[in-house]
């Protein structure tokens, strides 16, 4: 039996954690992740969790140990946040690189400056292309499910990659709803132990690891490395599908619809704002308004088939961001459906941005939203940026 | 849906009395959520706290604009926040004062209110100016929203035996009064 309980998604992170029995965690404290690791390390004191706790003085120290440990064979775990991420930035490339298998959670936070420490998507956008795996969940339930199902798909042997599983930060990270646990039992049958056979340090049989190595082969080692990012789409979908036969939870995949068969205009989001936005969804077609959702659930690699079969034939399709795309003058996930939609020029596509720095985003700002691309699918190419105002406002920046 | 909203100061406890509101309706097999006001915290600063409870899964992870019921930790906070904002129709007030109901200037769109003098209350049973459990309890009493076994049982896991009997004495204590005309709705 599952066990219920009320719970913050930083400590869902870690329980989802610990029940996939890694045997190193190494991870330093920042808001708002500092609770995950706190939690984490109450379970290997109280004897409930298994696992070697090593305690760093950096993110570049916590990462470099996990990637140590992962070089050797153990499965691993660590979390952060904003500028711990920035300073974990050059060992975190070089495990994906590496091609180490391994879960970070990410608890969203907006970069500096001016000085913050309050929710966002910034941080884990301006690592997407550092060769991790990076999903987007909306809820509590979601962040332990998609840690347990995380391993999984990372250690598949046609990925090989370490995967980000991203939640908004206090949105998420410290409201505090109902969980379900799933006992041990079932996530060791679901998730097997991690035995890598590429890469692996054991003294009776040397292997040299990270050679220097020209651009002819290092050219090979990152078609590998695509082609693997691009095998992960189909993993994600199977180990969903496989989570949801087990524990009765489905997802959707690399990305969830909520009802887009027959819709004109569709919102587009990633991580916590999405369930405001369903509920818009559900205030429009009470209306009359043909309003769907397309939730993005990987940024990394980026579903381009799917999100393309989702939105084709669309009139009006807004995509909204809790981050900025510095020189496009939208947000980040905007950049990459225009890019998915390449040959859909009939769409009006309309870039948002809103929820900075853990300002909020309110139902108002959905109803809004779509009663903008209502006007919007009557002509078409509608460009302009909306930004999402306090008070539920929408204002536009050409 | 029932949305409700906190207002208290540093110290008071004020986000966690919205966290043993999930808990309580988690255990009930219901469904909640609560999420703080992230900003700036202090001792002594106006704090604000978002709480819904449903008995179906709860989709906004966001703040909540139209409470239909308040709770507040300390009447004189109203000197720094408006904390009848965006009140929906037929809202209950749950307030910590030491006035009587004649005494209060309450908005028409609330139309049942539950005082007690929680801080005096938990100076004498806690010891401290920490009224939260006690508001909780004077909480259940006014809406009979959680059941008060799982507020108190709660209450002793995080804050001990004092706590819980804390709780149970705001239920006892607070004083529910129907006002307004529409009463029963």
């Amino acid at each position: 039996m599952s066990k219920v309980m009320a719970t913050t998604g930083n400590t869902a992170a870690a329980i989802g954690a610990a029940l996939a029995k890694p045997q190193v965690i190494a991870a330093y404290p920042i808001t708002p992740q500092s609770s995950v690791v706190e939690n984490l390390a109450g379970m290997i004191a109280n004897g409930e969790l298994n696992s070697k706790m090593v305690e760093v003085e950096s993110e570049h120290s916590a990462m470099s140990v996990v990637q140590g440990a992962a070089v050797s064979g153990a499965r691993t775990f660590t979390a952060t946040s904003a500028q711990g991420l920035a300073l974990m930035y050059e060992p975190y490339f070089r495990m994906s690189t590496l091609r180490l298998p391994m879960v970070m959670a990410i608890a969203g936070r907006e970069m500096t400056s001016p000085e913050t420490v309050w929710g966002s998507q910034q941080d884990s956008i301006s690592v997407r292309d550092a060769g991790w795996l990076q999903m987007y969940v909306e809820d509590n339930q979601e962040i332990l499910d998609m840690i347990i199902q995380g391993y999984k798909v990372a250690e598949n042997q046609k990925v090989l990659l370490p995967i980000n599983i991203i939640y908004d930060g206090f949105f998420l990270s410290h409201l505090m709803e109902r969980v379900e646990v799933p006992p041990q039992e079932k996530v060791d049958q679901f998730l097997p132990g991690y035995n890598p056979q590429h890469v692996k340090f054991n003294p009776s049989e040397p292997m040299a690891v990270d050679p220097l190595t020209p651009g002819d082969i290092l050219m090979e080692y990152r078609e590998d490395h695509l082609k693997a990012a691009h095998k992960a789409l189909e993993v994600i979908d199977d180990v969903d599908n496989d989570f949801g036969n087990s524990f009765g939870r489905y997802y959707g995949g690399a990305v969830q619809e909520y009802l887009c068969d027959d819709a004109d205009i569709v919102l587009v989001t990633m991580g916590s704002m999405t369930g405001t936005a369903k509920e818009a969804v559900n205030i429009k077609r009470e209306q009359g308004i043909k309003a769907g959702l397309l939730k993005i659930r990987a940024m990394r690699p980026f579903p381009e088939t799917k999100v393309n079969e989702v939105l084709k034939g669309k009139k009006a399709v807004a995509v909204v961001d809790r981050n900025v795309c510095f020189g496009w003058n939208t947000g980040t996930l905007f950049v990459e459906v225009k890019a998915a939609l390449n040959r859909c020029d009939d769409i009006s596509l309309v870039p948002v941005i809103g929820g900075l720095g853990g300002a909020d985003i309110t139902l108002n700002h959905f109803t809004n939203c779509i009663d903008l691309l209502q006007k919007t699918s009557d002509y078409k190419k509608y460009h302009k940026c909306i930004w999402f105002k306090k008070g539920g406002e929408l204002h536009e920046v050409s | 849906m029932r949305e409700i909203r906190l207002h208290g100061r540093g110290g008071m406890g004020t986000v966690k009395a919205g966290e043993v509101l999930v808990y309580a309706s988690v255990k009930g097999a219901n469904y909640g959520n609560s999420i703080p006001f992230f900003g700036f915290e202090r001792q002594g600063a106006p704090v604000t706290s978002f709480v819904r409870l449903d008995d179906k899964p709860i989709r906004p992870k966001n703040q909540v604009y139209h409470p239909n019921c308040l709770i507040v930790m300390d009447e004189t906070i109203q000197k720094a926040v408006n904390i009848f904002e965006g009140i929906r129709d037929n809202t209950i007030m749950v307030m910590n004062t030491n006035k009587s109901l004649n005494e209060l200037d309450i908005p028409e769109e609330i139309t049942k209110v539950g005082i007690l003098d929680a801080t005096s209350l938990s100076l004498e049973f806690i010891g401290r100016p920490i009224p939260n459990t006690i508001m909780l309890g004077a909480f259940v009493r006014a809406t009979n929203w959680v059941d008060l076994k799982y507020v108190c049982e709660r209450a002793g896991q995080l804050w001990g035996e004092k706590n819980m009997a804390a709780a149970e004495k705001g239920y006892e204590l607070c004083e529910v009064h129907e006002v307004g005309e529409n009463d029963g709705k």
